[in-house]
């Protein structure tokens, strides 16, 4: 679509330039204030330029959370896009049954994070929980997600994906009903099955709002922390020590601000990055 | 090449409808006949969009049948009816070049490549695409894009009539009269069954053979342009159609003479079954109103209140009685406001009562 | 026209799908009814000597209600003021080219990968010295941080559906812009408009840290109270899941009021 060239257009924009600003500048201003000392005490801080920077980029454990988070996300994403897409479309379109999905849908959404990490705990025990014990007697395999690493990581993985699956799927879903009529019209007269109609009409004009969610699930993921951390706590070990866990470690557990704030801006910075690429592909993805 | 047939069809949104109103299409009977051009005119919720869809099949109608050259069609689906249909914005794939969307239609119904690729490029030269047959369609402008829409209809074999649901909406006006010599062009060649529904009587007049007015969910006139501007059946048909449309005067039987006011008029009611207290109105086109500065016998005096100038005619408003009436006058009468006369020409006087024309035949039946 | 009971691949998506989904709900549900022995005693299917104790605290307890309607008040507040300041700004980015349109576009963006517990220490001072420390409104934009962007973005994305010809159609139709605006654009960007008041209610309602650093009392909301089940003797499951089930129903309540928003979607009018 060809858009109009007119820089009056900055007014519709400020107030959201403003109210954003307002919120992120200040604070950043600060927390590149911290990063760039050593804070000691109350008072008591010292220059330090960028030593926190390259003590961070030099840390291992940070490496190996880097890279937990990377794979954590990829197959989060791998598994809540796909489902949410199937079932926007397996949604019904309209009438009291779709009233009824959309209020139960909407549901893992609504918990707080704190009690989503909580029924999950309880949930995953094989003593007293409905999902451990299924698993542990019914089905006959082994699971501890308190012992275990892989069964730790396997929870969390199906814990955010029962979270937040609803979230792809609202979106889709209203994408989905955005789409006229006419369209399903058109190509029922053109003969087409329900597979084209798909990829041709509906995947097509999903193309916007597949873009949010694999960029918010993507944020969202990469940051991740409450719910793992109610959870397992990081552990067994390091296994599911996010790096969210790590840098709340570091700066709060160790009350090392000017570190903290570091690797904070390091981390913000990935995540910009990365995001960053996302948002081109796609885009040029759509262009061609 | 299909003759559609409605046979006391009727729609309704309400269960149980009981008066006209309850309608958002009325009962009627009609045909349209195979290889016609039709326009389904009428202003916003009217009701043609509903009977277009109708007989495209994306709405069941509530009563009546519709049959497609004898063969009763009113259960079938739009995509069993053999016709195509252009909406009011462009319908397209996106994904795919202009090529592919043209070809999909055959493709789906497992046409040989070397057959598809022969039909695309026909159409794509009758609708002049073909210099755009390799690029993909979502960047198109909004002309070409309906072209495509256009075209994917015409690239079946079997389609047996085209229904446009105001297709030139969104259409550049520059751009609009060159798709309508397209559409007519398409028109002559094919010999397909046509219509087209539209709110533009410019549109409706120019490009079809057989207008189809419709008001308030029914159809009140059919006819060619001509008809449909000399005899409006309809009170509205006369105030619809024509720039600046009919004169409608409020008239009364008084002794035995149609008369404005005080004022009778050439009209004879003699035939015409009319009681004293029938509201009547009389309708005049201003093109046929002729202008006098001195009194003739028959011509009705008036106080003239507003003279525009429109380039070639001026647009003269006068009073009569209490009543408005305009003329359409040559640009070179010298016309002054004040006292004149005005005569109206017994055979362009219509007579209506309850918006329908009294001396004219029924207008729905072709 | 469809035979009703006819095998449908959706059907049993949905069917599946929901079932798993409710099933750590309903162990929610059933934890809220249980004592804490019972919970942490052995697997129970059902609640086997249910009691309301868990919701009597806290329909009684000022602490907790009154954390309710503080949560309420600012998410609703925060709600509000993102969708209307978000909407033309959508318009202006979908509409519009303009200078730094797509650096801004891809900034705001940025503000939402800003990970909370790095803002805390400075918004803490700077809410304090602006006076807006403890208040609804305080908490309301502070969450505007992350939930303007969101909304942005994805009213953008519904506003670029709509194709351009409309608006300009409707100028030729002589509409002024404030009225084609409201009475013609808004209904067509329903979905996106349902869709995002939800989400903002959501993410703002479920937000933890940045609504427990800047509120003590006045405006304390419910997520800091239900810090309160965990104590020197351990977790109040029972408490904690019936905190967790309440908290539930206020964005039930959104997401039915925006249903039809979400599910009506595009309509282009009759004519």
């Amino acid at each position: 679509m060809q858009k109009i060239q007119d820089h009056r257009a900055w007014l519709l924009v400020l107030p959201v330039v403003i109210s954003v600003a307002f919120s992120a500048i200040i604070p950043l201003i600060t927390v590149v204030n911290y990063s760039v000392q050593d804070i000691l005490g109350p008072g008591q801080r010292v220059w330090v330029a960028n030593e926190w920077f390259i003590n961070t980029m030099r840390d291992k454990d940070l490496h190996s959370a880097f890279l937990r988070n990377l794979l954590f996300s990829l197959e989060v994403l791998l598994l809540e896009i796909p489902l949410g897409i199937a079932v926007a479309l397996a949604l019904p379109a309209s009438g009291w049954k779709a009233s009824l999905c959309l209020v139960l849908i909407a549901l893992p959404l609504l918990i707080p994070w704190n009690v989503v990490g909580t029924i999950w705990q309880i949930f995953g025990r094989a003593d007293i929980g409905l999902g451990g014990y299924f698993i542990n007697n019914i089905l006959g395999i082994s699971y501890n997600y308190t012992l275990e690493a892989r069964d730790a990581w396997i929870t969390v993985v199906i814990m955010d994906v029962w979270h937040w699956t609803p979230l792809v799927a609202l979106l889709c879903y209203a994408g989905l009903r955005a789409i006229p009529d006419a369209f399903y019209q058109a190509a029922r007269i053109d003969g087409a099955k329900a597979w084209s109609i798909f990829w041709y009409i509906q995947l097509p004009k999903l193309r916007g709002v597949l873009l949010i969610a694999v960029l918010l699930r993507f944020m969202d993921s990469f940051m991740i922390y409450t719910e793992p951390f109610v959870l397992t706590g990081g552990g067994p070990g390091t296994a599911t020590t996010f790096l969210s866990i790590y840098l709340t470690n570091i700066a709060i557990g160790q009350f090392d601000l000017g570190n903290g704030a570091a690797f904070s801006l390091i981390y913000f910075l990935f995540i910009q990055i990365f995001c960053f690429l996302f948002y081109t592909v796609i885009l040029r993805a759509g262009r061609n | 090449m299909a003759e559609v047939l409605l046979r006391g069809l009727a729609h309704s949104y309400k269960p149980n409808p009981g008066k006209p109103a309850d309608y958002a299409v009325r009962p009627l009977e009609m045909t349209w006949e195979d290889g016609g051009a039709y326009a389904l005119l009428g202003p916003s919720g009217c009701g043609k969009t509903t009977l277009l869809n109708i007989i495209s099949g994306l709405i069941k109608p509530t009563q009546g049948n519709v049959l497609f050259d004898g063969k009763d069609v009113t259960e079938l689906p739009t995509e069993k009816r053999n016709i195509a249909q252009v909406f009011q914005f462009p319908v397209i794939y996106d994904t795919m070049t202009v090529f592919d969307n043209l070809a999909f239609p055959l493709r789906n119904r497992d046409v040989q490549p070397a057959d598809v690729g022969r039909r695309v490029q026909e159409i794509a030269e009758l609708l002049e695409l073909t210099a755009d047959l390799k690029r993909r369609a979502s960047g198109l402008s909004a002309d070409i894009k309906q072209k495509i829409s256009l075209g994917r209809g015409l690239v079946r074999s079997d389609v047996a009539a085209i229904l446009f649901d105001e297709p030139l909406t969104v259409i550049d006006p520059h751009l609009k009269l060159v798709l309508r010599s397209k559409l007519k062009q398409i028109h002559r060649q094919f010999n397909l069954t046509l219509i087209y529904v539209t709110h533009d009587q410019t549109e409706a007049l120019t490009f079809a053979d057989q207008v189809v007015v419709m008001f308030e969910g029914g159809v009140v006139q059919v006819g060619t342009p001509q008809q449909l501007f000399e005899t409006p059946a309809h009170t509205f048909v006369g105030y619809f159609i024509g720039s600046p449309g009919m004169n409608l005067l409020s008239a009364r039987l008084l002794a035995g003479r149609v008369c404005i006011g005080d004022i009778p008029l050439p009209i004879d009611p003699g035939s015409l079954h009319l009681v004293p207290g029938d509201e009547l109105v009389v309708g005049i086109r201003p093109e046929f109103v002729r202008y006098s500065a001195v009194a003739t016998p028959d011509a009705l005096p008036v106080q003239i209140v507003r003279v525009e100038d429109l380039g070639n005619y001026q647009i003269v408003t006068a009073k009569v009685g209490e009543q408005l009436v305009k003329a359409k006058i040559d640009e070179d009468a010298q016309i002054k406001t004040g006292e004149a006369w005005l005569h109206f020409p017994a055979e362009r006087l219509g007579l209506y009562l309850n918006g329908k024309a009294l001396s004219s035949a029924q207008p729905v039946v072709i | 026209m469809k035979n009703k009971f006819r095998f449908s691949w959706g059907g049993v998506v949905i069917v599946v799908y929901f079932f798993l989904l409710m099933l750590p709900i309903y162990w929610l549900l059933t934890m809220s009814f249980k004592t804490n022995d019972e919970i942490l005693g052995k697997l129970s299917l059902w609640p086997h000597n249910p009691t309301l104790a868990n919701y009597r605290e806290i329909f009684t307890n000022k602490a907790w209600y009154s954390g309710y309607i503080n949560s309420i008040i600012y998410t609703v507040l925060n709600t509000i003021i993102a969708v209307t300041i978000a909407l033309p700004a959508a318009y202006a980015f979908s509409r519009y080219m303009f200078m730094g349109d797509n650096h801004l576009f891809f900034w705001l963006l940025t503000n939402r990968m800003a990970p909370a517990a790095v803002f805390l220490l400075p918004f803490f001072q700077l809410y304090q010295s602006v006076g807006l420390f403890d208040t609804h409104l305080g908490v309301a934009l502070a969450h505007l941080l992350f939930n303007v962007p969101l909304a942005v973005w994805i009213l953008e994305g519904f506003i670029s559906g709509v194709p351009k010809e409309l608006d300009e159609t409707a100028a030729i139709d002589g509409y002024s812009f404030s009225r084609f605006f409201f009475w013609i654009f808004l209904p067509l960007i329903r979905g996106g408009i349902g869709v995002t008041a939800f989400f903002c209610f959501m993410f703002s309602w479920v937000e933890l840290l940045m609504a427990r650093t800047l509120t003590t009392v006045n405006a304390k909301p419910i997520s800091a109270t239900m810090t309160r089940t965990v104590s020197a003797s351990g977790i109040d499951w029972g408490l904690l899941a019936a905190a967790g089930v309440l908290t539930i129903v206020p964005g039930v309540l959104v997401i039915y009021f925006v249903r039809n928003y979400i599910a009506k979607g595009f309509a282009l009018g009759r004519v």
